[in-house]
């Protein structure tokens, strides 16, 4: 056993699950050296305290409001050294099967203490979760985008998102107030998010929400192309000859 | 303890003549068998009408009356045991027409011995067979009754309210271990509720106390998250209503309502008797999102079957979505437990 101890964050919506793991661990503290550096109410919470906050292990449970457990996984995978991430849960559904086929692990709630004991044990042999092991997991469309900025990780609401851009080998993500990069394929991104979104270019999406209206364009030459016109942001964006048909689609050609 | 169809699986029962769904299916057949008579009597098109406004004047009076009288006399029949009850309104029945003949025969439409005779035999048969349909639809139905039980039982508590519940209690064991006490006692009277025969009706008082101590338990767990507005200061305790009819709507407010979200809601209940009806009106928050499970509809549709079962066309369950919110409304007939009523 390592002499430094494991340092442990926990992550439940449910006060209660939060202090009933609190007091299992301290039970585990006679066994195994560890420390609880810290309690989130929300994946959201927690990817604020890791960023400040070093962590060997994140206890989180799945279901929670505004950033779910699976969700905050992959936002833990852009730390420099990702903390392992074991999984706590009161149900026993589909998502748990998955859990069992990729070996992700997990804690059934209520937690007992040997099993919690066990699980730490393996901690320093367990390796951080892949994102190809947690593409497997079933997921809902995650709420939040995640890049790393200074070795911290930035989550933007993806109500935020105006449009996705793809450049070179990155992705810029456009809102009102700037402008980030995001190392994801577009095509994936527009899988993920489906109706929010709508492709204009080869290499761009746009929130259907943030749209304003259509602007058509002729040129010195006499071609013409429509560009789309967004809100909170000044820049038009071109809509390519075979995506235009969405300006008839989105039916508000006629506003400008 | 009266519902549409017979509780008990092996007794049968007299169907019950007060209830809108056995009215409306009484009126509905003898039309339709008037309707067939008339068309196998008459083979001109032109004359139809003519031939069902003249037999219409003779069923529609002898139906009408028929029904009003059973109407009135329902109390006392459903005392009876089958046999004799049904003795009894073939009785009736017979016994109206042959007054209603002679009085119509007294404003001068004679319908004669033969027609007499006619009318006795023909509103006899009908009764009869009348009282075989709801033999059988009975019978046909008490099944679904036992079936009913069984489904409450699946389409109720998630699993997940069972264990959170249980490791919210487990936090409380050893810093307060008098709430962790009362917890379990709710949680022990929550599920001898959900274990026992809920084939036959209860009293809302009760349903209404469940409702509290579940929601008492989900507060353990969700503390201020949870706020409930509670108004059933005019709710008929006594009326008798489908054991969990409201919990596993106030289960599907708090998972779909309350826990999405990290902060605030209020869920309202509000429960009250409006023209001999029993109005409940759920409310909870609710901000549609792809990210959160579906799977109310099960419960919804569980509970609208139920509804049926016991109370046939006399109660409905509507839902519908408001911009921020989502509300059930239940509508059910008051009938207040008696007295004598054996309470569970």
């Amino acid at each position: 056993m390592s002499d430094a101890p494991l340092k442990v964050l926990i992550v439940d919506d449910e006060a209660p699950a939060r202090r009933r793991l609190r007091e299992l661990l301290d039970d585990c503290a006679g066994a195994m050296p560890l420390v609880v550096v810290g309690e989130a109410a929300s994946g959201r919470e927690a990817v604020g305290l890791l960023g400040s906050t070093p962590t060997d292990l994140v206890l989180s449970d799945i279901h929670m409001p505004d950033m779910d457990g699976i969700e905050l996984a992959r936002h833990l995978l852009k730390l420099p050294v990702p903390p392992v991430l074991i999984f706590t849960t009161a149900y026993h559904e589909h998502a748990i099967a998955a859990f069992e086929v990729h070996a992700v692990d997990y804690l059934m709630k209520p937690v007992r203490v040997q099993r919690l004991l066990a699980a730490l044990e393996k901690v320093p042999r367990l390796k951080p979760l892949t994102g190809a092991r947690l593409d497997r997991l079933p997921a809902a469309a995650r709420r939040f985008l995640s890049v790393t900025e200074r070795s911290r990780v930035v989550l933007v609401p993806i109500e935020d998102v105006i449009y996705l851009k793809a450049e070179l080998k990155y992705i810029t993500i456009r809102t009102a107030e700037r402008e980030y990069l995001l190392e994801e394929s577009l095509t994936k991104l527009e899988e993920e998010f489906g109706a929010r979104f709508v492709r204009v270019h080869r290499n761009c999406i746009v929130a259907r929400d943030a749209i304003r209206g259509f602007e058509r364009h002729v040129s010195a030459e006499g071609d013409a192309h429509w560009e789309v016109l967004l809100r909170d942001v000044a820049e038009a964006l071109p809509v390519s000859r075979r995506q235009q048909y969405i300006v008839r689609e989105i039916g508000r050609g006629d506003d400008v | 303890m009266r519902t549409i169809i017979n509780q008990k699986a092996d007794s049968p029962a007299l169907p019950e003549l007060r209830n809108l769904g056995t009215v409306l299916r009484v009126l509905l057949v003898v039309n339709a068998v008037a309707l067939v008579a008339v068309f196998a009597r008459e083979s001109r098109w032109e004359a139809l009408a003519d031939a069902w406004v003249d037999t219409a004047a003779i069923v529609e009076p002898h139906l009408l009356v028929g029904v009003l009288v059973l109407y009135v006399l329902a109390p006392w029949l459903e005392r009876l045991p089958y046999q004799t009850g049904a003795v009894a309104i073939l009785g009736l029945v017979l016994l109206v027409t042959l007054l209603l003949d002679a009085a119509l025969g007294k404003l001068g439409i004679d319908v004669g011995p033969s027609g007499l005779l006619r009318h006795a035999l023909l509103s006899l048969l009908l009764t009869g067979v009348l009282l075989g349909y709801f033999y059988l639809r009975a019978r046909a139905l008490s099944p679904a009754i036992a079936e009913a039980r069984l489904q409450a039982l699946q389409a109720r508590i998630r699993p997940h309210f069972l264990f959170n519940s249980i490791t919210a209690v487990l936090s409380l064991v050893r810093t307060e271990p008098r709430r962790a006490e009362t917890a379990l006692e709710d949680l022990a009277d929550l599920f001898r509720v959900l274990m026992r025969d809920n084939r036959q009706l209860a009293p809302l008082a009760d349903e209404v106390a469940l409702c509290r101590q579940y929601l008492d338990l989900e507060k353990v767990r969700l503390g201020e998250r949870l706020q409930v507005d509670w108004h059933v200061e005019k709710m008929p305790g006594d009326a008798l209503v489908p054991p969990l009819v409201l919990q596993p709507l106030l289960e599907n407010a708090v998972y779909h309502g309350i826990e999405p979200s990290s902060g605030t809601g209020v869920i309202g209940v509000n429960i009250f008797l409006r023209r001999g009806e029993v109005h409940a009106i759920l409310r909870n928050p609710y901000k549609f999102s792809g990210n959160h499970h579906g799977g109310n509809k099960m419960a919804v549709d569980n509970i609208r079957e139920r509804l049926a079962l016991h109370f046939d066309a006399e109660a409905s369950l509507e839902s519908r979505i408001n911009r921020d919110s989502y509300e059930v409304h239940i509508r059910m007939p008051y009938r207040a437990a008696q007295q004598e009523d054996e309470r569970v």
